[in-house]
């Protein structure tokens, strides 16, 4: 397996930073996933494609808009009506969709090198997040497991809650170093280390 | 001004993406009927009160939506997605407070 490059690289310094003098209270991580594939379902076609997500991923996805469900390895959510964004850690996901996802049920899109996987952790990871995006990071307003279409500053994101304070936040690869930055700087005031 | 996506649920309007009146009717592609392609261009209702509008959730799930807000208040009375109603419908007063849900 070739090494990807990860687009942090030039801005990504392991260590603790910031004001931490009092503890550490957000943890920043590349997740660095090695399939990141979306899926989406002609209207009508929704239940084959979920049926065809737990035959591949083996994640059975609740129902409602932007539920979602994490094991640790792969992770689902839903983005969008019909439409689904599908990580494993292990390459070679989009080419099993391929398989099982024919062309009467929807369509498989790989974004394993399109787009750049950052998690951020702790207790101050909620207080940290909604500096940037205008939405509800309260449990019961978005449930573990569940995930979010956003923007800030008019930039994309996918936003998975796969903990009580932890996200995985899909940023296009070309814009990731930029928004690794300026979360460094937003996480500052509370500390932050990068693992 | 939030709009309540019936997908994401409520959002800041800075999401959105304005995509035009909600009252005009497209003609045919192949019509050359003037008028009625003078109307779809140019003719607007511009109410003081309640107005039909198509909206994208362009930063959140890009569906296509159909919206009921008050010129006045900018109070959205209501939102629903626009696939699987193709067409002008009744989107203003006789779709009010539906809760359709299309998805
Ligand atoms: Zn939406």
């Amino acid at each position: 397996m070739v090494e990807r490059q990860s687009p942090l690289e030039p801005e990504f310094h392991v260590g603790s930073h910031g004001n931490f003098e009092h503890g550490v209270e957000i943890l920043l991580t590349e997740t660095r996933p090695g399939s990141i594939v979306q899926v989406a379902a002609w209207p009508g076609e929704e239940k084959k494609l979920i049926s065809a997500i737990r035959t591949v991923a083996g994640l059975a996805l609740p129902d409602g808009a932007g539920g979602g469900v994490s094991d640790g390895v792969k992770s689902v959510f839903g983005f969008a009506p019909g439409k689904f964004t599908v990580a494993d850690e292990a390459e070679g996901l989009a080419a099993a969709f391929a398989r099982v996802v024919t062309p009467a049920i929807g369509t498989v899109t790989d974004l394993s090198h399109g787009r750049t996987a950052i998690r951020i952790a702790g207790p101050k990871a909620e207080w940290v997040l909604a500096k940037f995006f205008a939405i509800d990071f309260a449990l019961p307003a978005f449930p573990i497991g569940a995930g979010r279409s956003t923007t800030h500053h008019d930039i994309f994101v996918q936003i998975q809650r796969t903990g009580a304070d932890q996200f995985d936040i899909y940023v296009f690869r070309s814009f990731a170093r930029s928004f690794w930055k300026a979360l460094c700087h937003a996480s500052e005031e509370v500390g932050y280390e990068v693992q | 001004m939030l709009i309540t996506c019936p997908y994401c649920g409520p959002r800041d309007v800075i999401e959105f993406t304005y995509q035009g009146d909600g009252n005009r009717e497209r003609p045919d592609p192949a019509s050359q009927n003037f008028e009625a392609w003078n109307a779809y261009v140019y003719d607007r209702l511009n109410p003081a009160g309640d107005h039909n509008e198509i909206w994208q959730h362009s930063g959140g799930c890009r569906a296509h939506l159909k919206v009921v807000r008050n010129t006045l208040t900018h109070e959205i009375s209501s939102v629903v997605f626009t696939r699987g109603d193709h067409g002008r419908g009744d989107h203003g007063s006789a779709a009010r407070g539906k809760a359709e849900d299309k998805s």
